[in-house]
C-alpha cells in the first residue's frame, strides 16, 4: 500500500478524538464537534432514537386497525389524550401524521444524508473534512429545534398535527378544523422549516465538498456510487427544498397573520370556515409535491448508492455498468422534478396534464430498471459472500423491485383513481422506504460499523436479525396490497364501520402481530450494536477486503482521517483484477505494472 | 492534507491562512466561492417558489393585481432601485480594491454600500408605514380596507408584496451586518495582500440581493401602470 509519510502529529489508529496539538474538551469533541465523523455519528444516534419513536407511533396505528377501540396497553396512555388507553379518532389521525413526519423528516432523510453522508463523503473522496465544518455542525444543531418543537407538539392542547404529513389546507390552515390544527400544526410547520434549513446547509456542504475536496487522482468517474448518490441527492435537496420552505412560510402566515394564500372564499373543513379568501388549496399541493416528490428520491438515491458498493464488494466483482448507474441516478433525479402531479390525480387536474404526469412518471421505470438489472449483473457469476450487509443489500434489491412495480401501477391515472388513498399506496411506499431504504440503512450500518467504531458487529446475530426482519416485514407490508385492492382506506380510524371491510379484520390482526414482532426483533440489532461498540472483535483497516478509499484509513479514522496522503489510481470496483494476486485492488495501490493478457471477445 | 500549504509562496505577498482541512489556498478559495454560489441557487429556488405563487395568482386575477399594484408608490420604488444598483457598484469596487490590495478603500466601499443599503431599508420602512396607515396591510388581523373590487385577490397581492419584499429586506439586513463585520479588518489593512475571499463572497451575496430586487420591482410595482378603469371583459 502506498503510504507517503504524512507530517501530522497523530498516530495511525484509534484516536477519534484527536485534535491538533491539544486535547479538546469532551464538550468540543463529542457535542459541539466540527469533525464530520462525530457529526455523522450524532446524526446516526439521533435518527435511530427517532426511529424508535416513529415505530411506536406505527404500533399505535396497527393496534387500532387490528383491535379497534380496545384499550391499548402501555402505549395507549403514552400517545396522549387517549382515555383509558383507548385511541380516539383524532389521536389516530395524529398517530398516522406523526409516524410519517418522524420517519421522513427525522429518520430517513437525516440518516442517509446526515449520518452516512457526513461520515462517508470525506472518507470516500480522500478529504480531511467537509469544506465547511462549522456549517456542518450547524446543520446538525438546527435539527434540535425541530426535535424540540415536534416533540413538544405532542403535549400542547389538541395534540400534535393531524392533517397528514402532507399538511393539506384547509384542514391544516384553519385553527379549528381539527384538534391538532391548532398549536400542534404551527409547531409542525416550524419544525419542518428547521429541518429544511438543516438540509439546505448540509446539501451546500456536500456539493462543495464533493466538487472541490477530492484527493489527487479521484476524478468524478472514480467516485463510489455512494458518493454519486449523495451528490445527486444534495442537488435535489438544494433545488427542491427551498420551494417547500417558501410555501411553508406562506402557510404559517395564512395561519398566524391572516393572509389567504391557500384558503379560498368559504372553504370549510370540519365546520371551520375560512375567513380570508381568494387563494387556492390546490396551490399548496403543487408546491408541497414539487419538493416532496424529489424528496422521495432523496430518501432512496443514497441507499441505492450504498447498496451498489456493498453488492460489488461481496460479489467480488466490478460493479456492472458503472457509468449507466451514474447516469440513471441523474435520470431519476431529473425526472423526479417533473412528476409531482402524480400525487394529485384525484385532486382535480386537467386530464391532459394528468397524462403528461403519468407518462413522465412511467419513464422513471427506465433508469430504475437499468439500476436493478445492473445490480443483478453485478451479482451474476460473482463469488458471493453472504455476509449480513450483503443479505440486507440483496433484500433491498428484491424489495425495491416489488415497490417499484407497484409504483408503475399507481402512476397510471385510471388505476390510481381506484387505489388512491387506499392501503395499496401504503404498501407501495413502505416497500420502497421500509423494506427498501431501511434495509439498505441496516446493511450500511453492518458494513461501515467497523470503520465507525473500529470493531465488527456479530455476523451470526446479524443474520438472525436479517432473517426475522425480512420475513416479518413482508408479513406486515405485503398484505397491504391485498387490503388496498379491496379499497381499504388509508386514514380512517375505524374502516370496519363499513360492512364491506369487516372480513379484513383477521388479516389486519395478523399484520399487527407481525408488526409488533418486527419491532421486537430489532432488539437483537440494538444489543448487537451496543455490545459490538465495546466488545466486538477489532476490525483493522479493511475487514471486508474492499477497494474504497475509506478502508485505507485507520478504523476509526483519527482527526484529519488519513495518516498518509491518498493518491487515487483507479475506480473503487476493481475486484478480481488480474493485475494483483488478491481479489481486490484498492484505489490507493499504485499500479503493479503486471502484463495482463487482452480480453478475448 | 498536503504539506505544501505551509511552504512560503513565491511572491512577496503574505499567504493567507489556510484552514487545516484544505490542501492549499486555491482549494479554499474555490470551495468558499462555490459554497456561496450553491447557497444562492437554493435562494433562487426559495424566491422562485414565491414568484411561482405570484404567477399563478396574477394569471388568475390580472385586474385585481393591476389595481393593487397601482397602490404602490412607483417613484419610491424606482428611487430604491437606483439606490440598490448604486450599492452594487460600490460593493463591486470594494471587491476590486480587495484584489488590488487597497485595503482602506475596501473599508470605504463597504461603508458606502451599507449606507446605501440603509437608505433603501429606510425608504422601504416608510412604504410599509404608509400601507399600514391606509389599512392595506393584510397582517396580524389588522383591518383590511379595500374599496375596490376583489378584496380577496388584492389581499393576496399585498400578502405577496409584504412577504417577498420583507424577506428581501431581511436578506439586506443580514448582508449589512455581514459587511459591517469586514470593515475593521479592512481598516487594519488586512486586504493589502490581495486576500479578497471574504469580500468577494459577501459581494456575491449582495449582488444576488440586488438581483432579487430587479425581479421584485417590475413584478410588484410596474403591473399595468396605464390602467384607469378595468376594461370590460
Amino acid at each position: 500500500m502506498s503510504t507517503v509519510p504524512y507530517d501530522h502529529h497523530h498516530e495511525a489508529a484509534g484516536h477519534a478524538a484527536h485534535g491538533h496539538g491539544h486535547a479538546p474538551s469532551f464538550l468540543k469533541t463529542y457535542v459541539f464537534s466540527l469533525d464530520h465523523k462525530i457529526i455523522g455519528l450524532q446524526f446516526l444516534f439521533s435518527t435511530l432514537i427517532w426511529f424508535v419513536v416513529g415505530g411506536m407511533l406505527a404500533l399505535g396505528v396497527r393496534w387500532q386497525l387490528a383491535w379497534p377501540w380496545s384499550p391499548m396497553p402501555i402505549l395507549g396512555n403514552l400517545v396522549g389524550h387517549a382515555e383509558g388507553g383507548q385511541i380516539p379518532p383524532e389521536t389516530y389521525t395524529m398517530l398516522v401524521t406523526m409516524h410519517a413526519t418522524v420517519m421522513i423528516f427525522f429518520v430517513i432523510i437525516p440518516v442517509l444524508a446526515g449520518a452516512f453522508g457526513n461520515f462517508l463523503i470525506p472518507l470516500m473522496i480522500g478529504a480531511d473534512d467537509m469544506a465547511f465544518p462549522t456549517l456542518n455542525m450547524l446543520s446538525y444543531w438546527f435539527m434540535w429545534p425541530a426535535f424540540i418543537v415536534i416533540g413538544a407538539s405532542f403535549f400542547v392542547e389538541g395534540g400534535a398535527a393531524q392533517s397528514g404529513w402532507t399538511s393539506y389546507p384547509p384542514l391544516s390552515a384553519l385553527f379549528t378544523a381539527a384538534p391538532g390544527s391548532g398549536t400542534g400544526q404551527t409547531l409542525w410547520l416550524i419544525g419542518v422549516t428547521f429541518v429544511g434549513v438543516s438540509s439546505m446547509m448540509g446539501s451546500v456542504n456536500y456539493m462543495t465538498t464533493i466538487i472541490q475536496m477530492r484527493a489527487p487522482g479521484m476524478t468524478m468517474f472514480r467516485l463510489p456510487m455512494t458518493i454519486w448518490g449523495m451528490f445527486i441527492t444534495a442537488t435535489l435537496q438544494a433545488f427542491a427544498l427551498p420551494v417547500l420552505t417558501a410555501a411553508g412560510f406562506m402557510q404559517v402566515t395564512d395561519r398566524l397573520l391572516g393572509t389567504g394564500f391557500f384558503l379560498s372564499d368559504g372553504a370549510t373543513a370540519n365546520n371551520a370556515l375560512a375567513q380570508a379568501g381568494g387563494g387556492q388549496p390546490l396551490l399548496w399541493q403543487h408546491l408541497f409535491w414539487f419538493y416532496s416528490h424529489p424528496a422521495v428520491y432523496i430518501m432512496i438515491l443514497p441507499a441505492m448508492g450504498m447498496v451498489s458498493d456493498i453488492l460489488s464488494c461481496f460479489s467480488r466483482k466490478p460493479l456492472f455498468g458503472y457509468k449507466p448507474m451514474v447516469y440513471s441516478i441523474g435520470g431519476i433525479a431529473g425526472l423526479g422534478f417533473i412528476v409531482w402531479g402524480h400525487h394529485m390525480f384525484v385532486s382535480g387536474m386537467n386530464p391532459a396534464l394528468g397524462l403528461t404526469f403519468m407518462v413522465s412518471t412511467m419513464m422513471i421505470a427506465l433508469p430504475s430498471a437499468i439500476k436493478t438489472f445492473n445490480w443483478l449483473g453485478t451479482m451474476w457469476g460473482g463469488k458471493i459472500q453472504f455476509t449480513t450487509p450483503m443479505l440486507f443489500s440483496i433484500a433491498f434489491v428484491s424489495m425495491f423491485i416489488i415497490g417499484g412495480l407497484s409504483g408503475i401501477f399507481m402512476a397510471a391515472t385510471p388505476v390510481d383513481i381506484f387505489i388512491h388513498d387506499t392501503y395499496y399506496i401504503v404498501a407501495h411506499f413502505h416497500y420502497v422506504l421500509f423494506t427498501g431504504t431501511a434495509m439498505a440503512v441496516l446493511g450500511a450500518i453492518y458494513f461501515w460499523f467497523p470503520k465507525m467504531f473500529g470493531r465488527m458487529m456479530n455476523d451470526q446475530w446479524g443474520k438472525i436479525h436479517f432473517l426475522l426482519t425480512f420475513i416479518l416485514m413482508n408479513c406486515v407490508f405485503f398484505p397491504m396490497h391485498i387490503l388496498g385492492m379491496r379499497g381499504f382506506p388509508r386514514r380512517l380510524a375505524d374502516p370496519y364501520h363499513y360492512d364491506t371491510f369487516r372480513d379484513l379484520m383477521p388479516l389486519n390482526q395478523f399484520m399487527s402481530w407481525c408488526a409488533f414482532l418486527l419491532v421486537g426483533v430489532q432488539i437483537i440489532f440494538v444489543i448487537n450494536f451496543f455490545w459490538s461498540i465495546f466488545f466486538g472483535p477489532r476490525a483493522g483497516r479493511n475487514p471486508w477486503h474492499a477497494n474504497g478509499l475509506e478502508w485505507q484509513a485507520p478504523s476509526p479514522p483519527g482527526h484529519g482521517n488519513f495518516d498518509f496522503q491518498p493518491v487515487i489510481y483507479r475506480g473503487p470496483y476493481e475486484y478480481g483484477s488480474p493485475e494483483v494476486d488478491v481479489d481486490y485492488y484498492p484505489q490507493t495501490q499504485p499500479p503493479t505494472g503486471r502484463e495482463v493478457p487482452a480480453a478475448k471477445h | 492534507m498536503s504539506t505544501t500549504a505551509t511552504l512560503p509562496s513565491a511572491t512577496a505577498k503574505r499567504t493567507p491562512v489556510v484552514a487545516h482541512h484544505f490542501d492549499d489556498w486555491d482549494q479554499q478559495y474555490d470551495a468558499c466561492v462555490l459554497g456561496m454560489w450553491t447557497f444562492l441557487v437554493t435562494e433562487v429556488m426559495f424566491f422562485g417558489g414565491a414568484i411561482g405563487v405570484y404567477m399563478i395568482y396574477r394569471w388568475q386575477y390580472p385586474m385585481a393585481f393591476a389595481h393593487a399594484s397601482n397602490e404602490l408608490d412607483v417613484w419610491l420604488g424606482t428611487f430604491n432601485t437606483f439606490i440598490l444598483l448604486t450599492s452594487s457598484l460600490t460593493v463591486a469596487l470594494g471587491v476590486r480594491y480587495a484584489h488590488t490590495g487597497e485595503s482602506r478603500k475596501v473599508g470605504w466601499m463597504l461603508i458606502g454600500t451599507i449606507f446605501l443599503g440603509a437608505i433603501f431599508l429606510g425608504i422601504k420602512a416608510y412604504e410599509y408605514y404608509t400601507k399600514f396607515h391606509h389599512n392595506i396591510a393584510p397582517l396580524l388581523d389588522l383591518p383590511f380596507d379595500w374599496g375596490g373590487a376583489d378584496p380577496g385577490p388584492t389581499k393576496i397581492f399585498f400578502g405577496l408584496y409584504f412577504g417577498m419584499t420583507g424577506i428581501h429586506a431581511l436578506h439586506m439586513i443580514i448582508g449589512v451586518v455581514l459587511m459591517a463585520m469586514f470593515i475593521p479588518a479592512a481598516f487594519r489593512n488586512e486586504y493589502r495582500d490581495g486576500n479578497s475571499l471574504g469580500v468577494e463572497v459577501i459581494g456575491l451575496y449582495w449582488h444576488f440581493v440586488d438581483l432579487v430586487w430587479i425581479f421584485l420591482f417590475p413584478l410588484l410595482y410596474l403591473v399595468d401602470r396605464a390602467i384607469t378603469a378595468p376594461p370590460a371583459l
